[in-house]
């Protein structure tokens, strides 16, 4: 079980030590032109979670590449790259362009954008065409069904599954106005946890993809709970906010989480738990 | 910066006007540049707070806090021996090679004025500007300065020539920078993290939205933008 950040919640140049932690450093979306992001307020502490509405703030691919990744590969962590755009052919063509990275991310449900026209499978499958890198595609648990989304991104060319994204969610200030600038924003933090983990179990039953859990996690005991519901890998986002030392803390609580669930290891504990789904597909 | 944060135990809690200054042990942690920040873990709160240091006693750091919220209420409740995880010091804080310095600070704006008097070497003159005779009982913390309660503004206390260093609420910081262009400005915005991870205290400088946690929270006035676009 690798631990790895959610794309936009480090900047690996700003706090290396704090990607050093990491079995692998996830950028931030990286998207065709660059772009400065939403105005201020963009964050909002709510009841066990938080939402921000960033809005892809990134220095653009060419800056990207000649400027940034370079500098991350200095860092010596293995490097995800997460890949964003409002076609598939920006997708395509910024995966054409990337080598020697461990995989690239696609983010399919970023929250704070206007949604790509294209759908995720054929953003998949235009990818998929542009590189062999491994691609993980990173989906919303706001989709009705997203169980299919999953099998229809795997039959597109996905080698993997980041799940989830941020939920769209709107916190009000005292006057009752949106706290957030741009309205809504992405919910991230505890309150996601079980709905993430729903849709890990759901996503691995579905496709069978290796699967980077995320929502939530604030403990080994969380990240134990993404594994044993489904997922390879875990990533981790909000927790870094409030502790820069998560990915080691979280590696170290493991051993006391799988001693206390009852198993030897991590890997001992993948896809314990069933989902109801699954259940319900038993014959009485 | 640190890549982890420390727990540290309150010593004391103190009223100071409606603030309250709570003092924690130092441990490890070394007190930083006046106008650099700590993260404080806010007890029962997903996210920490950002304070900039108030005071550095002996084998102390100090931070002044107003409970405007769940969070700062939460950090103003602490007793001794409590203890809460602290990240810092973070950010850029002021320049101290100023010839004839200013302190001016509004509101709970003066916390990191005390310490910035301190490592300028005693008492350098002061004009602080408050909203109410109570919250000018936190000029306590800054003897010897002038005190301003509105409907006086702390801007009308400002000799000219002086190197300013200010700390205040944004309308206070924009009359400030008109008044004295050279002047080294504190400003705040929303954190979730203190060390450009989240990217959500963006705030306009020279033109881009940039995150106040690496650029600042300590900025030229040169460097903000112009009181008439802020109004505008």
């Amino acid at each position: 079980m690798r631990i790895l950040n959610a794309s936009g919640c480090l900047d690996a140049l700003a706090a290396p030590d704090v990607a050093r932690q990491l079995d692998g450093f996830v950028t931030k979306t990286v998207t065709p032109l660059p772009r400065e992001g939403s105005a201020p307020p963009r964050i909002a502490e709510t009841a066990h979670g938080m939402l921000n509405a960033i809005g892809l703030a990134n220095p653009g691919r060419d800056c990207f590449l000649a400027d940034h990744l370079p500098r991350l590969h200095e860092l010596g962590v293995p490097l995800w790259v997460s890949v964003g755009g409002f076609c598939a052919d920006d997708y395509a063509e910024t995966c054409s362009r990337l080598a020697g990275i461990e995989a690239i991310e696609l983010n399919l449900s970023c929250p704070n954008v206007d949604e790509a026209a294209d759908s995720a499978a054929e953003i998949v499958a235009a990818c998929r065409r542009a590189t062999g890198l491994p691609l993980y595609a990173k989906l919303s648990a706001a989709h009705p069904d997203v169980a299919a989304v999953a099998r229809a991104v795997a039959a597109a060319g996905a080698d993997g599954l980041s799940l989830v994204n941020t939920l769209r969610a709107v916190a009000l200030d005292r006057r009752l106005r949106p706290v957030l600038a741009r309205g809504s924003g992405g919910l991230s933090g505890p309150a996601l946890k079980p709905i993430a983990l729903h849709a890990v179990g759901v996503c691995h039953d579905a496709t069978g993809l290796p699967i980077v859990g995320m929502g939530g996690i604030q403990t080994g005991r969380d990240a134990l709970e993404f594994v044993a519901c489904g997922a390879q890998d875990v990533a981790l986002g909000t927790v870094l906010f409030a502790d820069p030392g998560a990915p080691a803390r979280v590696r170290e609580e493991l051993a006391a989480a799988c001693e206390e669930a009852g198993v030897a290891g991590p890997d001992d504990a993948r896809s314990l738990a069933k989902t109801p789904e699954t259940e319900r597909k038993v014959p009485a | 910066m640190p890549s982890s944060a420390s727990r540290h135990r309150v010593v004391a809690s103190e009223r100071v006007g409606p603030y309250t200054l709570l003092r924690l042990e130092r441990g490890g942690l070394v007190p930083g540049v006046p106008g650099q920040f700590f993260m404080l873990e806010a007890p029962g709160r997903l996210l920490p707070r950002p304070f900039s240091l108030c005071l550095a006693p002996p084998g102390e750091l100090a931070f002044l806090v107003d409970p405007i919220g769940l969070g700062t209420q939460a950090l103003c409740e602490l007793r001794p021996d409590d203890a809460i995880a602290v990240l810092g010091p973070l950010g850029r804080g002021y320049r101290l090679d100023v010839e004839r310095p200013l302190l001016v600070g509004g509101g709970i704006g003066i916390a990191p004025l005390p310490y910035l008097a301190e490592r300028l070497g005693g008492s350098p003159p002061a004009v602080l500007g408050f909203r109410s005779a109570e919250h000018a009982e936190a000029a306590v913390l800054l003897p010897g300065a002038e005190v301003a309660v509105d409907p006086v503004l702390v801007t009308e206390l400002i000799e000219p020539g002086c190197d300013v260093l200010a700390c205040g609420p944004e309308p206070m910081l924009q009359a400030v920078a008109a008044l004295c262009p050279t002047a080294q400005l504190a400003w705040e915005a929303p954190m979730a993290c203190g060390y450009g991870a989240c990217y959500g205290c963006v705030v306009e400088i020279a033109g881009a939205l940039k995150r106040l946690c690496l650029e600042g929270p300590v900025l030229d006035a040169s460097r903000v933008r112009a009181p008439a676009e802020a109004v505008a």
